[in-house]
């Protein structure tokens, strides 16, 4: 051996105690900034995402509201409709998340990044972040393009703020939905096969597009477990008036996203593998 | 005090399945030491790389790093060293600056030193002066280059490289290893590296382990290794000599998603 041993090899220790909480808050820190970073430099995907609410406001929503065939109440359709669009956006923009981290795992971004001392749990709550910040553009096109159809929906900032945290919310339990899938399934294929599965009976059993009352018993039973009903009753709420429990909503998407985050990351190592 | 080595592997075995990758390994390694694990396809060289930055945990056998049992100090382990995988794993919708500065968040480089550390790993990498454009306009030597200051920014005392300058033309090998040397000489860090390139682990190690269906084959010095097999021997004579005739069975059998990934990462490199 030709070498002569060093001695002053100094150790690092990993931090304990608070200084632990300290770090997780850093580290969640650190990859919400970089998934904001990453959409600074490529905003195309935040308007292009707005495409399919709008169309679904001005196809579905402008003809449902002609036909008269779903009871909203004193509602107009198209006020009933908007804040589903948007918990419907959200949806559609998270539950392919899975796909992104397979990707990452493919690519060897994963690896490298598990290797560091940030946890799997830090990682998660970036990523279910970042598809928060993505839903949020849409509450600000869907009431926008809501009030140029003659919606009347709230201009109170506070609420407006209030419903972009009730779709953080939703989104995160989403992403983490499909995150946890992809560690169960670890296939970008068979993720997006079951991806497209899941996602329009979660859609359609949900009160996003019709109210409970009109569903068969079965359907209300599904409903009455699907965090996006409870999405889409807080984003009412906030909205447009609707009456709903808003405390019962909230805590049901914020125990969601909690437990979201916490199976994606008992289940993100073993997608590294 | 006795300084504790940097890398101390015992009897490491590790299965997937049936299949017994890593069989009863053994390897110390000291502070400062450059050592490259060598070995076909399938050998078992990328499971412990995976086993030695805790990616995948200890099975069976021991392993500590800087006398950190890797079972109970995982964390603390993580927090000592740097790694490059063999893919070209950059974030490119990123700056270089911006992939720098999430490693030096991840590895809790404090706030004050940030902004230095962060220049200095780009400087070091020379990579400085085009820092603040998008990553995925880099050339294949540059992203390799920006993994390298991603390792570096926290000062690891150990950097494990897997087949870092697979794909990358000469030049750009040469500029990369320079670049490990310079980090070296300035940090005292230990290297331990794999790679397919004779010629490489030659200038560069101060140790070669050769790897074989999942077992050490030889450890020692490339001189030392050349000696055993004959006066005027190369290192890849070497490599044949204990890898040698069922190479071509090992690559049929277990080197495809190794192969898949190089060829992958050559398509990215460009």
């Amino acid at each position: 051996m030709s070498v002569e041993p060093k001695a002053d090899v100094e150790i690092v220790r990993a931090p304990r105690g608070w200084r632990r909480i300290r770090g997780m808050a850093m580290w969640m820190g650190a990859f919400a900034v970089v998934e904001l970073q990453k959409l600074r430099h490529d905003r195309t995907e935040l308007l292009t995402r707005l495409v399919q609410p709008a169309l679904w406001l001005l196809i579905f929503g402008q003809t449902f509201s002609r036909l008269h065939v779903i009871d909203t109440g004193h509602v107009p359709y198209l006020a009933f409709l908007a804040p589903g669009i948007i918990a419907q956006s959200a949806l559609f923009i998270s539950i392919f998340y899975g796909i992104q981290i397979i990707w990452d795992r493919d690519a060897g971004i994963l690896a490298k990044l598990m290797v560091t001392p940030a946890p799997a749990s830090a990682l998660i709550t970036g990523k279910a972040f970042a598809a928060g910040v993505r839903s949020v553009v849409q509450v600000i096109g869907v009431v926008a393009l809501a009030y140029l159809l003659g919606v009347h929906m709230t201009v109170n900032p506070l609420r407006i703020l209030g419903a972009m945290g009730v779709v953080v919310l939703g989104a995160a339990f989403f992403a983490c939905l499909s995150m946890t899938l992809a560690g169960l399934v670890r296939n970008r294929d068979r993720l997006m096969g079951i991806g497209q599965a899941i996602t329009m009976p979660l859609f359609f059993a949900s009160n996003a597009l019709y109210p409970v009352d009109v569903m068969p018993r079965w359907l209300r039973w599904l409903s009455a477990v699907n965090p996006l009903s409870y999405e889409v009753n807080a984003l009412r709420g906030l909205l447009i008036g609707s009456p709903t429990n808003g405390i019962l909503d909230i805590t049901v998407l914020v125990l969601a996203a909690v437990a979201g985050i916490a199976m994606a990351s008992a289940l993100l190592r073993r997608l590294v593998r | 005090m006795t300084t504790p080595l940097a890398i101390d592997c015992q009897h490491l075995t590790h299965r997937y399945g049936h299949f017994t990758a890593v069989d009863d390994f053994s390897l110390q390694v000291r502070c400062g030491e450059t050592v490259g694990l060598l070995g076909p396809n399938g050998a078992g060289k990328t499971t412990v790389v995976r086993v030695l930055t805790t990616l995948t945990p200890v099975q069976r056998g021991e392993v500590y790093v800087f006398g950190l049992d890797s079972r109970r100090h995982t964390m603390d382990i993580r927090h000592n060293i740097g790694y490059v995988p063999q893919q070209l794993s950059i974030e490119s919708a990123l700056t270089g600056r911006q992939n720098v500065e999430l490693f030096a968040r991840l590895y809790d480089v404090p706030r004050g030193q940030r902004s230095d550390r962060v220049d200095e790993a780009l400087r070091a990498m020379q990579l400085l002066g085009v820092a603040d454009g998008l990553a995925g306009t880099y050339s294949g030597g540059m992203v390799r280059r920006l993994e390298l200051a991603q390792a570096l920014v926290n000062r690891p005392s150990l950097l494990i490289l897997d087949e870092p300058t697979v794909g990358l033309d000469p030049i750009a090998r040469d500029s990369v290893w320079t670049q490990v040397g310079r980090m070296q000489d300035d940090f005292g860090m230990t290297v331990l590296l794999t790679t397919h390139y004779m010629q490489e682990a030659d200038a560069l190690c101060d140790r070669v382990a050769l790897m074989h269906h999942g077992q050490l084959q030889a450890v020692g010095s490339p001189a030392e290794l050349k000696q055993t097999v004959s006066p005027d021997a190369t290192l890849e004579d070497v490599f044949r000599h204990y890898a040698g005739s069922d190479l071509a069975e090992d690559n049929s059998q277990t080197g495809l998603r190794a192969v898949r990934s190089s060829r992958r990462t050559a398509r990215r490199v460009g």
